[in-house]
C-alpha cells in the first residue's frame, strides 16, 4: 500500500465551537494507482489531503505512506515522497519569484545539486520550454501556472501527487490539457496520484478508483468503471451522479441532505 | 498547448530596451532588470515623484561633495561680519559669529544624511524581524513581540528620544540611537499585518510542502512580501526623522556647536529672529525642502511598490 489511512479524523476549535471535519475515514491506494476523492464543498475531501500531506498536524488516527508510519510533524525526507498541487495556480506560486527561483528552491532544500540540469529537465517534462525559465508568475496564463505548480511539486521526484482541485480554477480547453499532461506524468514516472475533486467527469478521466465523503465520513468506494455504468449502492451518491449530470427542475426537486 | 508553449527560446531582441522589456528573459540577471526598468518606467510617469527624487539625489551629491562646493569653512569665524544679510560675499548671510551660512547648510547635509542612514538602516529592519516572526509564528510569540510593540508605542516618541538622551548624554550618536528606538514600532506593526494577510496563502503552504524551514520561509518568502511597504512607510517617515534630530537638535540635545545641524542651527538663530531672519530661516527652509523631497519620493514609491496595486 502506498498511502494507507485509517480512522482519520481531524477537528478545527475546541469546545463547543468544535467541528469534525473529517469522521473515522478509512482508506488505503495501492502503488501506482490514480485514486479520486469526490465530494460536495465542506465534505472534508480537502482536509484528507492537508492532513496526509502534512500542512495540518491536529488529526488523530493512523496515516501511513510508502509503509512509514507518519507522525503530526513530517521528517524533510517526506517531502522528497510525497508533493501536492495546489487548485488555484494563482494563489499557489509566489508573485515575487521567478520560475526559476520557484523550481530551485526545493533542489536547494534538499540539496540535490544540479540545479540546471533539473530544471531544464522538469520544465520541459511539464510542457514548458526553457523560455518559461526567467518569468515571473504574472507573464504567465493559468493553465502555465498551473503547469509551473506542477513542476514545482515533481522537481524532487515524488513517488505520490496529491493534487487539490488540479483543473478547476482553469478554463474548460485548459483543463483538458492539464489532465492529459497529468496522465502522461502519472505514466512516465509511475506516480500514485490521489486527487481531490467534486467533478466526477475529472475522476472518470484520470482515476482508477474512488471513494465518495459526505460530511466527514466516508459513503461510499467504487471502481470508476462502476462510476461509469452509474452502479453507485448508496443514495448520496446517486444523487451525486444526477448532479453531475446537470439540472433540470425535477432533478433539483428531487435533492435531500444526507447526514 | 505543448506544442505551442514549447518554443524555442526567443532570438535576443535588438536594443536594450527591448531586452529589458522581453516576457522571455534569457537570465536572472535580465528577468531582474526588466522587473526594475518596468518599476522605472511607473515611476517616472509621476513628475512629482521624480521632482522627490532629485531632490533626495541633490542631498546626496551636495552631501558627498560638501568640502569642494563650500565656499567657506563651516567653522571660519569673521566677527567683523556678524549677522551680515545676504549678499553675494553671503549668499545666504551670515550667523553670530560671522560664520557662512551656506557653507554651514552644505555641511549639515552630511549630519542630516547620516541621520537619515543610519535610522532607515536599523529601524525599519528591527521592525521587519520583530513583524514577520510575530506574524508567521502567531500564538504566544506574537503575544510577546507585540505586547512589547504596544508599549513602545505607547510612549511620546519625541519625549522618548529626549529620556534616552538625556540617560546617554547629548550628541548625534545618541540621538540617532533615540530616534532609531522609539520608531522601529510602527514598522513592526506594518509587518506583522502584511505577514498576516500572506502566511495562510498557497504559495506559503507550498514552500512548506517542499520542506523548508521557517527561517527560509520568513525570509525567502514572506520578508521580499512585506519590504516594500515598509520601504513606503520608512521613506514617508524620513521627513519625521530629520525633523525629530532637528527638534532635539534645537533643544540642544542633539549635535553639539560647532557642529552645522540644521536643528541646532534654528535655535542658534532663535534669539535674532525678528531682525536677522535669515539666520533661523535658512536652515528651515533646508529642512522643508529636504522633508518635502522625501515625502514626494515616498508617495512616488507608493504607487510603484504597493504590492496592493499589482
Amino acid at each position: 500500500m502506498m498511502i494507507d489511512i485509517r480512522d482519520l479524523q481531524v477537528r478545527f476549535g475546541r469546545g463547543v465551537d468544535a467541528v469534525t471535519a473529517v469522521d473515522g475515514v478509512t482508506l488505503s491506494v495501492r502503488e501506482g494507482e490514480s485514486f479520486g476523492l469526490v465530494g460536495e464543498s465542506g465534505s472534508g475531501k480537502s482536509t484528507v489531503l492537508r492532513a496526509v500531506s502534512g500542512l495540518n498536524d491536529e488529526w488523530t488516527g493512523r496515516i501511513a505512506v510508502a509503509g512509514a508510519e507518519q507522525g503530526p510533524v513530517r521528517q524533510t525526507g517526506f517531502y522528497k515522497l510525497c508533493q501536492m498541487v495546489f487548485q488555484d495556480p494563482y494563489g499557489s506560486l509566489h508573485p515575487r519569484h521567478t520560475v526559476d527561483r520557484i523550481l530551485a528552491e526545493p533542489i536547494a532544500i534538499h540539496g540535490l545539486g544540479d540545479a540546471d540540469a533539473r530544471i531544464d529537465r522538469v520544465l520541459r517534462d511539464v510542457g514548458l520550454g526553457p523560455a518559461f525559465r526567467f518569468r515571473y508568475p504574472h507573464q504567465l496564463s493559468g493553465g502555465q501556472r498551473q503547469r509551473v505548480a506542477i513542476a514545482r511539486a515533481l522537481v524532487l521526484e515524488p513517488r505520490v501527487l496529491l493534487l487539490d482541485e488540479p483543473t478547476s480554477a482553469l478554463d474548460v480547453s485548459v483543463q483538458a490539457e492539464i489532465l492529459n499532461l497529468l496522465r502522461r506524468l502519472r505514466a512516465e514516472h509511475g506516480l500514485t496520484l490521489v486527487l481531490v475533486t467534486h467533478n466526477l467527469a475529472v475522476v472518470a478521466n484520470l482515476c482508477d478508483r474512488l471513494a465518495v465523503m459526505n460530511r466527514g465520513r466516508l459513503v461510499e468506494e467504487m471502481s470508476v468503471e462502476e462510476l461509469r455504468r452509474g452502479a453507485a449502492r448508496q443514495p448520496y451518491t446517486l444523487q451525486l451522479l444526477r448532479a453531475s449530470q446537470g439540472y433540470d427542475r425535477a432533478t433539483a426537486e428531487s435533492f435531500r441532505d444526507y447526514a | 498547448m505543448t506544442a505551442r508553449t514549447d518554443t524555442p527560446s526567443a532570438p535576443r531582441p535588438a536594443g536594450w530596451r527591448d531586452w529589458l522589456t522581453t516576457d522571455t528573459p534569457q537570465s536572472r540577471a535580465q528577468a531582474r532588470l526588466g522587473r526594475a526598468w518596468a518599476g522605472w518606467t511607473a515611476f517616472r510617469r509621476n513628475r512629482l515623484a521624480v521632482a522627490g527624487l532629485l531632490i533626495v539625489l541633490a542631498l546626496v551629491i551636495v552631501a558627498a561633495l560638501a568640502p569642494v562646493l563650500a565656499p567657506h569653512h563651516p567653522y571660519a569665524q569673521d566677527l567683523n561680519n556678524r549677522l551680515m544679510p545676504p549678499s553675494a560675499a553671503h549668499w545666504l548671510g551670515t550667523d553670530a559669529f560671522g560664520r557662512d551660512i551656506l557653507s554651514r547648510l552644505i555641511h549639515g547635509a552630511r549630519l542630516t544624511l547620516m541621520i537619515v542612514a543610519l535610522v532607515a538602516a536599523t529601524a525599519p529592519l528591527a521592525g521587519l524581524v520583530i513583524g514577520t516572526a510575530a506574524g508567521y509564528f502567531g500564538g504566544w510569540v506574537d503575544t510577546v513581540l507585540m505586547r512589547i510593540t504596544d508599549i513602545a508605542l505607547a510612549f511620546p516618541k519625541l519625549i522618548l528620544a529626549l529620556a534616552f538622551v538625556a540617560a546617554l548624554g547629548p550628541g548625534i550618536e545618541n540621538a540617532v540611537i533615540a530616534i532609531a528606538i522609539t520608531s522601529w514600532p510602527p514598522y513592526a506593526r506594518i509587518a506583522r499585518a502584511e505577514t498576516l494577510t500572506v502566511r495562510r496563502a498557497d504559495f506559503i503552504s507550498a514552500a512548506r510542502l517542499q520542506g523548508a524551514s521557517s527561517l527560509r520561509i520568513i525570509l525567502g518568502h514572506i520578508m521580499p512580501l512585506c519590504i516594500a511597504s515598509l520601504i513606503v512607510r520608512t521613506t514617508l517617515d524620513m521627513a519625521g526623522v530629520i525633523l525629530t534630530a532637528a527638534g532635539l537638535g534645537f533643544l540642544g540635545l542633539g549635535a553639539q556647536p560647532p557642529l552645522p545641524e540644521w536643528g541646532a542651527m534654528i535655535a542658534s538663530g532663535r534669539q535674532y529672529v525678528l531682525e536677522q531672519w535669515w539666520v533661523a530661516a535658512m536652515p528651515g527652509l533646508a529642512i522643508f525642502i529636504v522633508s518635502l523631497g522625501f515625502n514626494l519620493l515616498g508617495d512616488g514609491l507608493r504607487d510603484v511598490l504597493d504590492p496592493k496595486g499589482d
